[in-house]
């Protein structure tokens, strides 16, 4: 079963601690205050929209058609099918913003300093994704797909 | 699972009513602080505004999205009126305090509140004279009324400048008024930084932040002093005594009443009425052996200094003392009073009530106190404590046996009368310890406890390690109830704890090595300690010139903001444990910890490992002993070093 990250638009505040999670947890120090003092640059995947009175904390949707990954000039994005999720090799990236132009979410976010994306890697290693941890509203879960879509 | 209590704090008694909470499902303050994690980053780094409508706005910290408000207030602007407006609420709850303490003077000078009496008048003489009132051929009582209404008028004052200014050292007073933060009255620092940093006014960091100091001196050398003098005033001065500190103070065959909060109008006649043998032999009847009174935060500092009586903990233990299932009543005045108590208190017999109008619970029982009515007030309160015995629970009494000695009440007028032998009253032999490097300094050591640091753990460490390199420790307020319980203020504590050169001090004297001088309200006796250090002299003519730093190592009210500020500005080199909230704007981050050395003579530091505070602070005593030209210290690690 592929589990995804899903939205509760509802309950979204716009605090953006998803943001400070994805962020200081992508940083080197993972920490707030350091980050800040040593002037870190890692930026956040994750993103909260405001559209039609609605807050979107939007990061990747892994979506089936992942338009990004036929896009991708370098072959740096691939799709995992088993686990439902596109594969970023920034080593790969050339930093020529097409998944960007054609993420249908606009989820993908160029990051200038690097030149290259900022994409949701759904928090490798961590048992969940930290933006998920630091919601204090539940307005971001994981969900499996097939439960998703039965309710 | 790990060892959450154990985690949670350090003091053992606390640890077992934390493991208690756990296994019984009762959310206290520690089960809060993890659900609200992650805390707002915005609000950690100050860099969110609620002050008008147009908002509330948020600068991005990542530097992408926006870097003003919709004003155009930057991170700094925002940043500095947030911090100016938590001095501006600190000031006002110990200043309020204040008056309510001068408020009370007058009525019992006037005779209208009969269960007061002066019984500080050598401290009544000693102020008065401080505000010229005349003493001369006049009563106690109108000299009493006289100083409470010129304290009084100190609030409203409009110019001109605050009366206890004048006690701080020449220099200092000087450097104030050269700056234009003399503060002006009590009141007015406070309304106009409201006024400063509403929208649209001062948008200069800096120049928020010396308006800042200026409302915070209003504080320390103002409203509190005001609180401290006149309440030594009312209620005597205190001399050292002996008492008991921890959880273990409550007992299991009496009545035990728990007085909460800041003021001693309330708890000094409690203690009295507590006394009361009707009132004991109703705890008889009911089956208790007597009435046990005990403390909680600065209300117990006001009457264990005073009258010996137990405190049975710190902020971060009001809702532990509940958990013992062994208090029948807690009565709460202002500040520092956990909402959650009422919730707490309803899993158990204990009785909640709030007594004072300004601070009101949903749902509990509130019984107004009034000066005028003071002991039958204090006696209908302990009344329904005793009549609640019946209904505690035996079963669930659990007291943690943890209990220690300590000695308090130490003052600015007795600690050296104490220390000075045959030269009297006197700071000569601190100042010469100092001198000849036997001691390295002074350190204050106060503030708060917080569920963000493992409870007392801060506290007792870095004092601990001050002590250790020779560094006499003031305390007040909940940090002196953490090292208390630690045994740290107790004199057989210098030969366990102490360094050479401060062991010898404190056996010539019979001192403990850790000075407990009172409530928070109190740190203005520290204020007048440091005057009397530099007037006495040898050790430069400022504050900012004596080898001594301050530390708050687990803050976390509004009230320790002020406190902070009125040190730094005063000349004190002063370590917060964790940050003000203002690290998100980088520039007012460096005013406050470099800049401001330069303008008053003391800053901030930010130090969250208390270890390496104590060595901050440590560097910095040595820094001011190399610029006076003083001797080394006699003693590292416990060895001579020096002839």
């Amino acid at each position: 079963m592929t589990k995804k990250i899903y939205y509760d638009v509802n309950k979204c505040l716009a605090c953006k601690s998803c943001e400070f999670a994805c962020a200081i947890g992508h940083s080197s120090s993972k920490d707030l205050l350091s980050f800040i003092k040593n002037k870190e640059k890692t930026k956040p995947a994750v993103k909260v929209h405001f559209a039609s009175n609605k807050n979107y904390p939007i990061a990747c949707r892994s979506c089936i058609d992942h338009p990004c990954v036929s896009a991708c000039i370098a072959a740096a994005l691939s799709f995992d099918s088993k686990d439902g999720r596109v594969i970023y090799d920034k080593d790969r990236c050339v930093g020529c913003w097409m998944c960007v132009m054609v993420c249908p979410y606009g989820a993908i976010r160029p990051d200038q300093t690097a030149k290259i994306p900022i994409r949701c890697d759904f928090c490798e290693g961590e048992d969940e994704p930290r933006c998920v941890k630091a919601c204090p509203t539940g307005a971001i879960f994981v969900e499996a797909e097939e439960e998703a879509k039965s309710r | 699972m790990s060892e959450k209590h154990i985690d949670r704090s350090y003091d053992t008694a606390s640890q077992k009513m934390i493991k208690r909470a756990i296994d019984e499902n009762i959310k206290i303050s520690w089960d809060r602080y993890d659900a609200m994690q992650p805390q707002c980053g915005f609000g950690e780094l100050g860099i969110c505004c609620r002050i008008c409508n147009m908002g509330p706005c948020r600068i991005d910290p990542f530097g992408e999205g926006p870097q003003e408000g919709v004003c155009g207030a930057t991170k700094d602007t925002i940043a500095a009126r947030n911090l100016a407006r938590m001095i501006a609420s600190g000031a006002a709850a110990h200043s309020d305090h204040g008056r309510d303490v001068a408020h009370t003077l007058i009525l019992a000078a006037k005779g209208e509140a009969h269960d007061y009496e002066l019984k500080g008048t050598e401290k009544l003489m000693q102020v008065a004279k401080v505000y010229g009132i005349e003493t001369e051929g006049k009563m106690v009582e109108k000299i009493g009324e006289e100083l409470g209404e010129a304290c009084l008028a100190e609030f409203g004052q409009q110019h001109g400048s605050l009366k206890f200014i004048s006690l701080a050292p020449k220099k200092r007073q000087a450097l104030w008024k050269k700056l234009g933060i003399t503060p002006r009255g009590i009141d007015r620092e406070i309304v106009e930084m409201m006024h400063r940093t509403h929208m649209g006014v001062d948008n200069d960091y800096k120049n928020i932040i010396n308006h800042g100091i200026r409302t915070s001196l209003g504080d320390g050398w103002g409203g509190s002093m005001i609180a401290t003098e006149l309440s030594d005033i009312l209620f005597g001065s205190p001399e050292p005594i002996r008492a008991k500190v921890n959880l273990g103070v409550l007992k299991e065959d009496e009545v035990n009443i728990v007085v909460h909060g800041h003021e001693p109008t309330l708890s000094d006649v409690v203690q009295e009425a507590a006394k009361d043998p009707q009132l004991i032999a109703l705890a008889k009847k009911y089956g208790a052996k007597g009435i046990n009174l005990a403390g909680m935060c600065c209300t117990a500092n006001e009457i264990l200094m005073r009258h010996g009586i137990p405190s049975a903990g710190d902020f971060l233990q009001q809702e532990l003392a509940i958990l013992t299932g062994s208090v029948e009543l807690m009565m709460v005045d202002v500040q520092c009073i956990m909402p959650a108590l009422s919730s707490v208190a309803n899993c158990f017999h204990t009785k909640l009530i709030t007594t004072s109008p300004k601070c009101k619970f949903p749902g509990v029982e509130h019984i107004e106190f009034r000066e005028e009515k003071a002991m039958e007030i204090a006696k209908q309160i302990i009344r329904m404590g005793v009549e609640n015995y019946k209904n505690r629970v035996k079963e669930r009494v659990d007291i943690p046996g943890e209990i220690k000695d300590l000695i308090a009440g130490f003052t600015t007028e007795n600690t050296f009368y104490n220390l000075g032998g045959t030269y009297r009253s006197s700071f000569r032999p601190l100042n010469e310890a100092i001198i000849s490097g036997r001691l390295r300094g002074a350190a204050g050591v106060v503030g708060c406890c917080n569920p963000n640091v493992r409870h007392n753990w801060a506290h007792v460490s870095m004092v601990k390690e001050l002590i250790k390199n020779d560094v006499l420790v003031v305390q007040t307020g909940c940090s002196a109830i953490a090292c208390a319980k630690e045994g740290l203020l107790s004199p057989d504590s210098a030969s366990k704890f102490a360094g050479k050169g401060l062991l010898e001090i404190c056996e010539a004297v019979g001192i403990p090595p850790v000075l407990h001088v009172g409530s928070c309200v109190d740190n203005s006796r520290i204020l007048l300690i440091l005057s009397e250090i530099v007037k006495e002299g040898g050790l430069g003519e400022d504050i900012s010139d004596l080898p001594g730093a301050g530390a708050a190592p687990e803050w976390m009210s509004e009230k320790a903001i002020s406190i902070g500020f009125y040190f730094v500005a005063s000349g004190v080199y002063t370590i917060f444990g964790t940050p003000h909230p203002v690290t998100g704007s980088e520039n007012l981050t460096n005013y406050l910890t470099n800049d401001l050395e330069n303008i008053v003579g003391g800053k901030f530091a930010f130090e969250a490992d208390p270890i390496k505070a104590a060595h901050m602070m440590i560097e910095h005593i040595d820094k001011k002993r190399a610029a006076l030209k003083l001797k080394p210290v006699m003693y590292t690690n416990g060895v001579s070093v020096g002839v």
